[in-house]
């Protein structure tokens, strides 16, 4: 069989897969078993999401949910990039910042959102903080690891050439750790993405799509909370192939510094 | 693969061959920053800048984890989510690794299951907690079905990556030599998947870690570290909600430190599959 025809019958499995999956689900929710309230059919999700969608609510709670990963995400890149690249530079800043990321890295984001809470009150603020919590370490460790593993070599080439501290960084440095630091922020952004639904739902405020999940159980709308879950899981697909993918392809595979993965 | 690599740095060990003089100095470079850090801390919190009640002072948390630990309290709590973690953890890689390996060595598997993994992961595990207490209801049973269902999705990832990543020679090789199914899987493929199956683990239980925490925040478990904090919001506890997080940040190194690192120099260095660091 050739690789075309291969690649037809994958897509056409896994569209048969797909939809037979649906059909399952849709039996299960009009099978009774289960109440309808908790388990319900597939038109009433999408038009619940359409009603949503239509009428705004969901692109307001969906807004106020990417303001805050935004927020927390621009803030913990502009934090922890430059404190990774100083990291690797300086062998000082290095023996003080590292046993300290060591011992807070483990500390799962969540457990400090009740502490939060009560230093910082309910809503946006602890949100945003948490997000940046969970951001940082994923960018730090990979900038520093990044910035360490730039080869030695090139440094060398380039200094013998003539160039200052300055281009040294611009021109060699950064372009070398930044494959290590695209692939951190991608893991910074899945787990920001992640913190800031539990944040949401924890510390509960009016707007956002974790809120609203959380909300929804009280009132048994498995509706609303299947229709955010598809917005959710939409967007955070959206940003991992979309702007990750097409800063990687700006960056790194244009100079040539990792090859495309094939198929 | 970063994140594996980056994760294992830790605290930096001692170099051997070197005399005592020089383990002194190094425990004190990595004790410094702390000492730093906790004097910080207590002179904010002894300036009066914050309430006591929210900012309490390291004898405070100190004292308070003594008492807790003594009454009983915070290690029933940490036994509760450690078994939890495992329960969870165990249900994950089971069925993680089974069906990775399954995609791994099967087209058909893989066309089949590909399309819902890829649709089922990038959701974040905690949108679906809600939903998880809504049909199995709140308690045990939701949280470990929770933490099993988020935490699998790495360790197929991975084992598929790894089943298909054995390179095709060695099969072939193997096959010629008269190996049978059984032992080409037990002997080349297994061994080869391995370093990927085990950073699945690792990344696995991470994410377990992670969310564990969350979830008994969400899913009213009567005991568990989690729920510990976040009761101890209600009473303004601070100080033994910091005795918690301590806690949970003491297991969360000790599992990086004696689980993974030891599991993997126990298997795949030994056999040579990646190199001594």
């Amino acid at each position: 069989m050739t690789e075309l025809g291969q690649r037809r019958r994958s897509i056409i499995r896994g569209g048969l897969t797909l939809i037979a999956a649906a059909l399952v689900y849709q039996g299960l929710a009009r099978s009774g078993i289960f109440a309808s309230a908790l388990l319900p059919t597939i038109p009433t999700i999408t038009h619940t999401l359409l009603g949503m969608l239509a009428d705004g609510t969901m692109l307001k709670h969906a807004g106020y949910t990417l303001y805050r990963v935004l927020c927390g995400f621009v803030l913990a890149v502009t934090f922890a990039l430059p404190l990774g690249i100083a990291m690797a530079r300086f062998k000082r800043v290095e023996n003080f910042f590292l046993p300290l990321t060591s011992a807070l890295m483990p500390i799962p984001s969540f457990s400090l959102v009740p502490l939060f809470m009560l230093w910082f009150g309910i809503g946006n603020l602890t949100t945003i903080l948490i997000v940046f919590y969970a951001a940082s370490f994923p960018v730090l460790f990979n900038t520093w690891s990044g910035v360490r593993s730039v080869n030695p070599l090139w440094l060398r080439a380039a200094g013998s050439m003539g160039a200052d501290e300055n281009k040294l960084f611009w021109k060699v440095i950064v372009p070398g750790a930044f494959p290590f630091i695209i692939t951190g922020m991608r893991q910074a952004f899945l787990r920001c993405w992640i913190a800031v639904v539990g944040a949401e739902m924890i510390a509960a405020s009016d707007w956002g799509l974790g809120w609203v999940i959380f909300d929804a159980k009280e009132f048994l709308n498995a509706d609303v909370m299947l229709a955010s879950l598809v917005v959710i899981g939409f967007i955070g697909f959206v940003f991992e192939r979309l702007v990750f993918g097409s800063i990687e392809r700006a960056t790194v595979l244009r100079w040539g510094m990792v090859r495309a993965a094939k198929g | 693969m970063t994140e594996h690599a980056a994760t294992s740095v830790g605290i930096a060990a001692p170099r051997a061959g070197e005399a005592g003089s020089e383990r002194l100095r190094l425990i004190w470079r990595n004790a410094f920053p702390f000492i730093v850090v906790a004097a910080l801390w207590e002179i904010v919190a002894r300036a009066g800048v914050f309430p006591q009640q929210l900012f309490p002072t390291l004898e405070q948390i100190a004292r308070a984890f003594v008492d807790l630990t003594i009454a009983g309290i915070l290690p029933h709590h940490t036994v509760d989510t450690l078994l939890r973690l495992f329960a969870g953890f165990g249900l994950a890689a089971a069925c993680g690794i089974t069906i990775g390996m399954a995609m791994g060595r099967s087209r058909r598997a893989e066309d089949c299951l590909l399309p819902l993994v890829s649709i089922l992961a990038p959701i974040p595990g905690l949108a679906y907690t809600p939903l998880f207490l809504l049909w199995f209801g709140p308690g045990e049973v939701s949280a470990i079905l929770l933490v099993g269902f988020v935490s699998m999705f790495p360790v197929i990832y991975n084992t598929w990556t790894g089943v298909k990543a054995v390179k095709e020679i060695w099969l072939r090789s193997a096959q010629s030599m008269g190996a049978n199914n059984r032992r080409l899987f037990r002997n080349v493929i297994l061994p080869g998947a391995l370093p990927y199956i085990l950073t699945g683990l690792r990344l696995g239980l991470g994410q377990a870690w992670r969310i564990l925490v969350a979830v008994e925040m969400l899913a009213a478990v009567p005991w568990g570290l989690g729920w510990l904090i976040f009761g101890a919001r209600e009473f303004l506890n601070t100080d033994a909600m910091m005795a918690g997080v301590i806690v949970i940040a003491l297991i969360g190194l000790a599992l990086e430190k004696f689980v993974f690192q030891k599991l993997e120099h126990y298997t795949v260095v030994r056999w040579g599959m990646i190199g001594r660091l």
